[in-house]
């Protein structure tokens, strides 16, 4: 599979950990999740909710000549955080194409399935799915 | 019982209270010699950003399950995993977790399995020691190894298998799940992923109980005389029948075997592990849809 250079760059970072510190890093990303921008953080309703997700994940999607992403997820649950955090490093300032193409296998190459639920794993395939289903719609909408 | 009962008078109706400490009785106990505080959460990566001092993980995903089987450890694994964590048989074990202990009680109702004897729940879970500002640290302790004995897990008492529900129809079965689970709405909890039953509803005759109903807005049980009523009142559990509790996948239904046995002092209620994603599935298994609990089928 080819990805992104940031996307490649969270497969290498994470194949390069044994088994045993893999949480810790994803632990890492999840303190690495920027906070929302102003605009959003006082206008929740302009944010999506991942519904495939165990807690509360919300998104929202903008597009220019890239996609900006922004992500949040409550303290409470770091690893949603964490998935949010990779997923917001690996689409943001990414072409649109770029985004709609990405290969979603990248969930699975991460390596943590076997260390967190299959229902984790699915959240993050929603949040994916969410994020590219909103940039085809914003290029639907110009 | 190596440490004293908890004698927070909250808790002098419920009928095990030796089996619930309170947040200020772990904070008074912890570092004891003989007493281990173990953690166990739905978000695998909470103890890392801190955990009460000197408390062990527990991780339910990866370390109380069968590998290959959907199954538990057996006794082997289950010595290996309890001696590598430093824990004796004869421990006083306290178990918390986050969203109301959720997973802490599945933790709890593995640990009976075994036969530990002495395990507790820490009432209010992680979220109210954080409420009270009490201290987390996130240095990970390192407890020698132990040697806990290979006991063999008895899963006739506090275990129900499919062929047990099918034999117990017609008796109280209680069914945890959220009420769209429990219609046959959905097969899976609202904002939560389908986890795969082919078919939607409840076991006939099962009273709907939310497990959520037995805890307060800030995660501690509800009282005695609360649960009481939403249990033995409002759900027509007496102390004369078996029960058999179940959900999704069986770790919400231990919440609720725990408040029943425990809190309520129900003589005899088994958790039903396999729970929806196995009844669900099963090839003539009846069920019922709607809200209603329904009646039993010819034959049943």
């Amino acid at each position: 599979m080819t990805y992104n250079s940031a996307a490649q760059e969270i497969l290498d970072t994470f194949s390069e950990v044994p088994e045993s510190s893999k949480l810790d890093l994803l632990l890492e990303y999840a303190d690495l999740l920027p906070e929302l921008p102003e605009k959003y953080k006082d206008h929740p309703e302009l944010l999506e909710r991942v519904e495939e997700c165990q807690s509360p994940v919300y998104l929202f999607v903008e597009v220019d000549d890239l996609v900006h992403i922004y992500l949040t997820a409550p303290k409470e649950a770091p690893t949603t955080r964490g998935f949010a955090s990779i997923l917001e490093q690996a689409f943001n300032n990414q072409t649109t194409d770029e985004v709609l193409n990405f290969n979603d296998s990248f969930v699975n190459e991460l390596g943590l399935t076997k260390l967190v639920s299959p229902l984790r794993i699915r959240g993050m395939h929603g949040m994916l799915n969410r994020i590219k289903r909103q940039v085809s719609e914003k290029l639907d909408a110009r | 019982m190596t440490f004293p009962i908890d004698s927070n008078p909250n808790y002098a109706d419920y009928a095990k209270s030796e089996a619930l400490v309170s947040t200020s009785w772990v904070d008074e106990n912890k570092g004891s010699k003989g007493l281990v505080i173990i953690e166990c959460d739905e978000d695998v990566l909470l103890y890392s950003t801190g955990h009460i001092l000197g408390a062990v993980k527990l991780d339910w995903h990866t370390e109380l399950n069968d590998s290959v089987v959907r199954d538990y450890l057996n006794a082997e694994d289950m010595a290996a995993l309890l001696s590598s964590k430093g824990i004796s048989r004869d421990d006083t074990l306290v178990i918390y977790g986050d969203k109301s202990n959720w997973w802490a009680t599945y933790a709890f109702w593995v640990l009976k399995l075994f036969g530990h004897e002495d395990v507790r729940i820490m009432d209010g879970g992680r979220a109210k020691w954080i409420e009270e500002g009490r201290e987390l640290s996130k240095e990970v302790p390192t407890l020698p190894a132990s040697n806990y004995p290979v006991v063999e897990r008895d899963d006739s008492t506090i275990r129900a298998f499919r062929e047990d529900v099918l034999a117990h129809l017609g008796k109280p079965l209680v069914d945890v799940r959220s009420p769209q689970e429990y219609s046959g709405e959905r097969t899976h909890m609202a904002d939560y992923p389908d986890e795969g039953a082919l078919r939607g509803g409840h076991i006939p005759t099962a009273a709907s109980v939310p497990w959520a109903k037995a805890v307060n807005e800030d995660q501690t049980f509800k009282s005695f005389s609360e649960l009481n009523e939403i249990y033995r009142v409002g759900a027509g559990l007496n102390d004369s029948e078996d029960v058999i509790a179940y959900c999704r996948i069986g770790e919400r239904s231990s919440h609720t075997w725990f408040v029943l046995t425990y809190l309520l002092g129900i003589p005899k209620v088994r958790n039903y592990d396999g729970s929806w994603t196995e009844w669900g599935s099963l090839v003539r298994a009846p069920i019922v849809k709607g809200s209603e609990p329904g009646t039993l089928p010819k034959g049943f």
